[in-house]
């Protein structure tokens, strides 16, 4: 009896946090699958037709901006990596009885709304405001110079907006080298440098990856800080896929977008993991 | 006879269906969708809207509908009196609680965000709601959300609108929606970074303001100032006159002259120096200048503007209809019309107010007196036969697929 | 030894860190600030003057303030919710080995891993599927679906750190599977519970994305400030926002410090 409740225990446990996610996460890919191979239109309603142009067409339509928003990802990710690192390095092997309150003070933005700090950064940015109309007036400036619109302005967001979940896990990574690891390398090695690129950094890999992950997924399926610092230059994938579902009610073509962003960001995953190859990135993604 | 106002059992059929025909599921879908009260006929879209319903759908409808105290009120920003005085006066006469949202900013995303609510069937939590003739009005009423509207409940819109309404293309008879205001879409710019008279639609695509030009988002608002600028009238317009526009919205964009392509942040970014020129709505650019006491200047362009109706329709889910019509009838009213005009200087529906506006303005004093007169002779909000000369009405679609060639011409555009 | 090597590399370092600690503050800094200011339209984006009206009339505006009070109670919900059913999951996974813990886990990594955008957009599909009219329901469902896998996580780490001995005393005791979970286990969870919970609350009330996608015409407070930024923020707004960020620092540094207490009692 007893037995049969220990083993019975566990799925038990699962089972309502289990089906949640069954259903509302994992059926609505399914549902969305089949909206994006549907014909139609919103009034008259939608029709499964297995219609896989839906595909082929707004690929075809939009494939600037989903180019666009990869290149925006990586570049934000990249950037993020060497921004970060130094810091995460900092607070990891100096950060002495104050690690938590730097880690703290770098996560301080997560307490204000996402949507508001990118609005902050809009409204100290925009071309006569608190930043630009001073300089303006003093004629440092020209008078239709702007940083809002542009490129720089969306990926700044982005590099803003992420930025904690690269420091973080490159954090932890690092925090758990032994010391006298690095110590042995540098008697080894002799050179700081080379004992940095051989030890520290290999050792820090899954940190960068985890943080890459957390960085570069939701920075090219972002709409918000294109939409609110960008201009009709730099419409990303998510803003095409946002409008066609919240605004023309295209429903199958937005799907279809929507899917394959999804299918690239996953296989792109897989195709990183394997990349680099370690038991440790497998582990890292597991966790 | 379909006694539904779900179109949306189609997609749960189209999930659990396999394989059909395209005319099949062009069919099963029409069917589906049947508006409660559409004629048999009315989703199948050949010609113009159908001005019969059938004849108990109002009767149908408002029986046993009580007034219960409560109404909220979806609306456009800049559209009343921060104050609200209309409201309040509302509420003292009929004790009919007003809860009043400025959440309507662009028509797409206004009938995305309710479309799945009035499919289920569910309230989307206002009675009132002031909708654009655009396209998606006609996806409104097509998909049977739209009220119709009892008139015999509605003696002021009957006594005080101009008759004109009541033979508009979308809402023959104003069977599901009167009017709020009508405005006109035209170019506003700030005379302190523009320093040399702006009269033409070719204004907006001078290089010399590279960067700074604002362009609408609303497929229809840009679609039309592109054909009107390409020299083509919007009323009665194909694809291929759409594509010629699209090519020469293309090449305004291409050339970077567009800074963004806005919805009713325009102002926003006009007060904020993001563009100088800028497709505008008449009444915002007067409202801005007297709230932040700027001063941008409006102009209906040469080649002509647009003019459209901004309407005030109940969804069929409403939970207070009653108290809903009740206020439409109150904005009929002379005074009411009078004084919301006098604010939101948008194109006044109601003819007679220009009289009582004078007659306001000869009550009133210094420099109020002067701008109620201002605006009682401004062609923006009672605008004469020259005014309406250079005034074109929008695109019109006669098919759900033409519509959907329309967004397809533009919407790349947009979503450069 | 160490100092002698890195010595110049870790002041240019600190120096860095601080610097971009101060770039990190900036648009908080603006939300404060133009709290304090004082503009004469509608539009508040040029800086006109020090008031502290705003925070005498920070719930005059009905609309906001509803916004506000519906994200909190969606907010509540969700770490209710999620935390119960996090916990279920975290603990299942940290103390029991059973079938079909891999394919829970890759469920888990991909709910954390996806796109906001993506998850959202395909709840809505499927709302508008089944014809489920979206509203405060759904946005507590989707916001329960992306913050449960965090709280498991957590709770799931202090699971497995769990001295099973501990366990095994009980038993000896002749406490039942039951009562030993209750009286010994999950006092000790019961902070890494907490932070779950906590997580799941900001993850909730900050969400803006899978909100516009599932929310039909609900206002949150993301939402309405969205809805806002077009026609001039009031600053309502920066007040709120003020108040969140004060209140979730300081909750967050007296759960730290007391945490540090318990740390050095024990």
């Amino acid at each position: 009896m007893d037995r049969v409740k220990r083993t019975l225990a566990p799925y038990l446990l699962v089972l309502p946090g289990g089906l949640w996610l069954l259903l509302f996460f994992a059926v609505p890919m399914v549902t969305m699958l089949s909206l994006s191979l549907q014909e139609g239109d919103v009034v008259n309603g939608f029709v499964f037709t297995g219609h896989w142009q839906n595909y082929v067409e707004s690929i075809a339509d939009y494939q600037t901006q989903l180019i666009r928003s990869l290149v925006y990802g990586a570049i934000t990710s990249g950037i993020l990596i060497v921004m970060s690192f130094p810091v995460a390095y900092w607070i990891a092997f100096y950060g002495g009885k104050r690690k938590a309150t730097y880690l703290f003070l770098i996560l301080l933005p997560f307490f204000v709304s996402f949507v508001l700090r990118t609005i902050s950064w809009r409204m100290l940015l925009t071309d006569d405001g608190v930043l630009l109309h001073p300089l303006k007036e003093a004629g440092i400036l020209p008078d239709d110079f702007q940083v809002l619109g542009s490129a720089t302005a969306v990926i700044a967001g982005l590099v803003y907006s992420f930025l904690p979940f690269m420091v973080l896990p490159i954090y932890v990574a690092l925090e758990r080298i032994d010391p006298r690891v690095v110590e042995a390398a540098r008697d080894l090695y002799a050179s700081p440098i080379t004992s940095f690129r051989k030890v520290v950094f290999p050792l820090a890999l899954p940190g960068v990856f985890a943080g890459v992950l957390m960085t570069f997924v939701p920075a090219s399926s972002d709409y918000v800080n294109s939409e609110l610092l960008g201009s009709s230059e730099t419409t990303m994938l998510g803003q095409v896929i946002q409008s066609k579902f919240l605004s023309s009610s295209d429903y199958p073509s937005a799907s279809a977008l929507s899917f394959t962003l999804m299918a690239l960001l996953l296989a792109g995953i897989f195709a990183y993991a394997r990349s680099l190859g370690t038991e440790d990135v497998m582990k890292v993604a597991a966790r | 006879m379909f006694q539904t106002n779900k179109p949306n059992p189609s997609l749960l059929r189209g999930m659990t269906q396999s394989r059909l025909g395209r005319r099949d599921a062009l069919r099963l879908g029409g069917l589906s969708a049947m508006g409660a009260f559409l004629a048999a006929c009315g989703v199948e879209g050949k010609g113009k809207p159908q001005a019969s319903i059938a004849p108990d759908a109002v009767a149908k409808f408002w029986g046993g509908k009580t007034q219960n105290g409560k109404l909220n009120f979806a609306n456009w920003p800049l559209y009343m009196d921060p104050k609200q005085p209309e409201l309040k006066k509302f509420t003292a006469k009929t004790g009919i609680q007003v809860t009043y949202d400025e959440v309507i900013q662009e028509m797409g995303p206004w009938f995305a965000k309710v479309q799945p609510q009035l499919s289920a069937g569910q309230s989307i939590g206002y009675d009132l709601m002031v909708i654009t003739n655009s396209v998606q009005f006609g996806q409104f009423r097509d998909a049977g959300f739209l009220a119709p509207l009892d008139h015999a409940k509605l003696p002021n819109y009957a006594a005080n609108a101009a008759k004109s309404y009541s033979t508009s293309a979308y809402d023959p008879g104003n069977v599901f929606s009167i009017p709020y205001a009508s405005g006109i879409t035209g170019i506003a710019y700030d005379p302190d970074k523009i320093k040399r008279p702006i009269t033409k639609l070719a204004d907006l695509w001078d290089p010399a303001f590279k960067g700074k030009v604002g362009m609408f988002k609303d497929l229809q608002e840009l679609g039309n100032f592109g054909l009107l600028a390409a020299g083509l009238k919007p009323g009665d317009s194909d694809e291929t006159a759409w594509k010629t526009a699209a090519a020469k919205l293309k090449e305004q964009k291409d050339a970077g002259i567009v800074r963004n392509y806005y919805d009713q942040g325009y102002v926003d970014a006009l007060g904020k120096g993001e563009v100088w020129i800028t497709q505008a709505w008449s009444g915002d650019i007067f409202q801005k200048n007297v709230s932040d006491g700027t001063n941008y200047k409006f102009v209906i362009p040469e080649e002509g503007g647009t003019i459209w109706t901004d309407n005030m329709t109940i969804p069929v889910t409403a939970q207070n209809p009653v108290d809903a019509i009740m206020m439409m009838d109150f904005l009929y009213d002379l005074e009411n019309s009078t004084t919301l005009a006098e604010y939101i200087n948008y194109v006044c529906p109601v003819p007679a107010a220009q009289t009582q506006m004078k007659k306001h303005a000869a009550a009133a004093s210094g420099e109020d007196k002067e701008t109620l007169l201002a605006v009682a002779d401004s062609p923006l909000v009672f605008p004469g036969e020259s005014e309406y000369k250079r005034l074109h009405y929008y695109v019109d679609f006669n098919t759900a697929e033409e519509k959907q060639d329309f967004e397809r011409v533009f919407q790349p555009i947009v979503l450069g | 030894m160490r100092g002698r090597f890195r010595l110049g590399g870790a002041q240019v370092m600190h120096a860095y860190t601080w610097l971009l600690i101060g770039w990190l503050v900036v648009p908080i800094s603006v939300m404060i600030l133009f709290g304090f200011n004082d503009p004469s339209g509608r539009y508040n984006q040029t800086w006109q003057g020090f008031t502290l009206k705003w925070y005498g009339e920070v719930f005059a505006l009905e609309a906001l303030t509803d916004a506000l009070v519906m994200s909190l109670i969606i907010a509540v919900l969700t770490a209710l919710i999620a935390g119960a059913l996090g916990t279920g999951i975290g603990y299942a996974l940290g103390r029991f080995r059973f079938r079909g813990s891999g394919g829970l886990n890759l469920l888990m990594f991909a709910a954390i891993s996806s796109p906001e955008l993506v998850m959202g957009s395909s709840l809505l599909s499927m709302f508008v599927s089944v014809g489920i009219s979206p509203g405060p329901v759904t946005i507590t469902i989707a916001h329960v679906m992306f913050s449960v896998s965090f709280v498991a996580i957590v709770v799931r780490a202090r699971v497995m750190t769990l001295d099973r001995s501990l366990e095994e005393a009980a038993a000896d005791l002749g406490a039942s599977g039951w009562t030993t979970f209750w009286k010994v286990i999950f006092p000790i969870l019961l902070p890494a519970i907490f932070s779950g919970v906590m997580l799941a609350f900001a993850l909730s009330i900050d969400d803006f994305v899978i909100t516009n996608f599932t929310g039909g015409t609900t206002q949150t407070f993301p939402m309405w400030i969205w809805g806002a930024t077009r026609v001039g923020l009031p600053p309502q707004v920066n007040v709120m926002g003020t108040m969140i960020f004060v209140g979730g620092v300081l909750i967050a540094v007296i759960s730290n410090i007391r945490a540090g207490r318990r740390r050095v009692a024990a």
